[in-house]
């Protein structure tokens, strides 16, 4: 037993510290090397890449090609996105929209449609 | 003081709050799978202070059930997280001027936490270092409440939580939707699309985000070399026009 928790805590510090490294890695090489100049528009476009990349993250367990298709995620993504193209209210967006999904997967709507 | 502590920490709850909602019942899953495999739950608590990442302390339950070795865990912790050496990428300049906290906001510096912060604006006279601590802590706050419910209430609870962190993708949604509006070219959105199907076809749920993104910067990278060439040799052209 005291074994396991040897383990555990060896495997915690290992993850800790691994992690902090992939975090800290460009804070560390460019405090010593200079900024090369197209780094800086690279910069500039990498928030609003990944910020869409991540929505197609949350994406990566959806079954495409099973009832219900991954409908209730791709409705729900074209209700949040005109919603807030429309009233431009993040909290209103992200509520409604969150509120509609669980919806629609506690009560299996669009697996209905498909039956 | 031009904006009050107080004022600027409310701030900070209402941006944190849709991750509130996302992480405490990612941690609460957590937590209950990890007392599940056996574990105590201070362990859930101590994980998720000092690691802070979420796929990959899930990872770790199924690797330390399997048996793995320290080294498997360091390989996969590191292939799972450098897409965060990306984020670091793009915060180079914004947290060169954060001062004390700056470690704790690289240490703290998660998918959610990183997209608020890309896309938050500072409130008019506060403290931008301030600000972005609050929000880093309190995130990490929700992470680690989360876990400790889960740990210590896990088989108690039975609240249908189903669907609830689809949250964190609506949040991801309307922060892109902002970002849209922010920048001024459309191409990094192309590159994500391109990236961004071509990853989530080709590859498995567990590198897609890592690939994707590396995808997505050497288009980026592409692009903005082709656009440099392009400039260079319009410069060369109008000199030559003008000495002919």
């Amino acid at each position: 037993m005291t074994n396991d928790l040897m383990h555990l805590l060896a495997v915690t510090i290992v993850i800790a510290s691994a992690t902090f490294f992939t975090r800290a890695l460009p804070f560390i090489f460019f405090s010593s090397v200079e900024t090369p100049a197209i780094l800086s528009t690279i910069e500039k476009n990498l928030p609003p890449m990944i910020l869409l990349l991540l929505v197609f993250y949350c994406l990566k367990d959806v079954h495409w090609f099973q009832s219900p298709y991954g409908t209730p995620e791709l409705f729900t993504i074209i209700i949040i996105t005109g919603l807030h193209l429309w009233k431009r209210n993040a909290m209103l967006s992200i509520f409604i929209g969150t509120g509609l999904y669980m919806f629609l997967v506690q009560y299996d709507v669009f697996s209905i449609l498909f039956s | 003081m031009k904006h009050g502590t107080k004022k600027l920490l409310l701030s900070a709850l209402k941006v944190t709050f849709p991750v509130f909602l996302g992480y405490i019942p990612l941690g609460i899953a957590f937590g209950f799978l990890f007392t599940g495999a056996g574990y105590h739950w201070v362990y859930a608590l101590l994980m998720s202070t000092f690691i802070y990442a979420g796929s990959v302390q899930f990872i770790s339950v199924a690797l330390l059930a399997a048996g793995a070795g320290l080294m498997e865990f360091l390989t996969l912790t590191l292939l799972i997280n450098l897409r965060h050496s990306f984020y670091g990428l793009s915060m180079l300049e914004k947290f060169s001027d954060t001062g004390k906290v700056k470690p704790y906001l690289i240490f703290a510096l998660t998918d959610e936490t990183y997209a608020l912060l890309t896309t938050t604006k500072v409130p008019e006279g506060a403290s931008k270092s301030t600000f972005y601590f609050y929000i880093a802590l309190l995130d990490h706050f929700y992470w680690v409440t989360g876990s400790v419910i889960g740990a210590v209430l896990g088989s108690v609870l039975d609240f249908d939580l189903n669907g609830m962190t689809f949250v964190l993708t609506a949040l991801f949604v309307v922060l892109t939707i902002e970002q849209y509006y922010n920048s001024q070219s459309r191409f990094p959105f192309i590159a994500a699309i391109i990236a961004g199907v071509i990853s989530i076809l080709l590859f498995s749920p567990k590198n897609m985000l890592l690939v994707s993104i590396l995808i997505g910067t050497l288009i980026l990278g592409a692009h903005e070399k082709i656009a440099q060439v392009r400039r260079t040799s319009m410069i060369l052209d109008t000199g030559n026009k003008g000495r002919i």
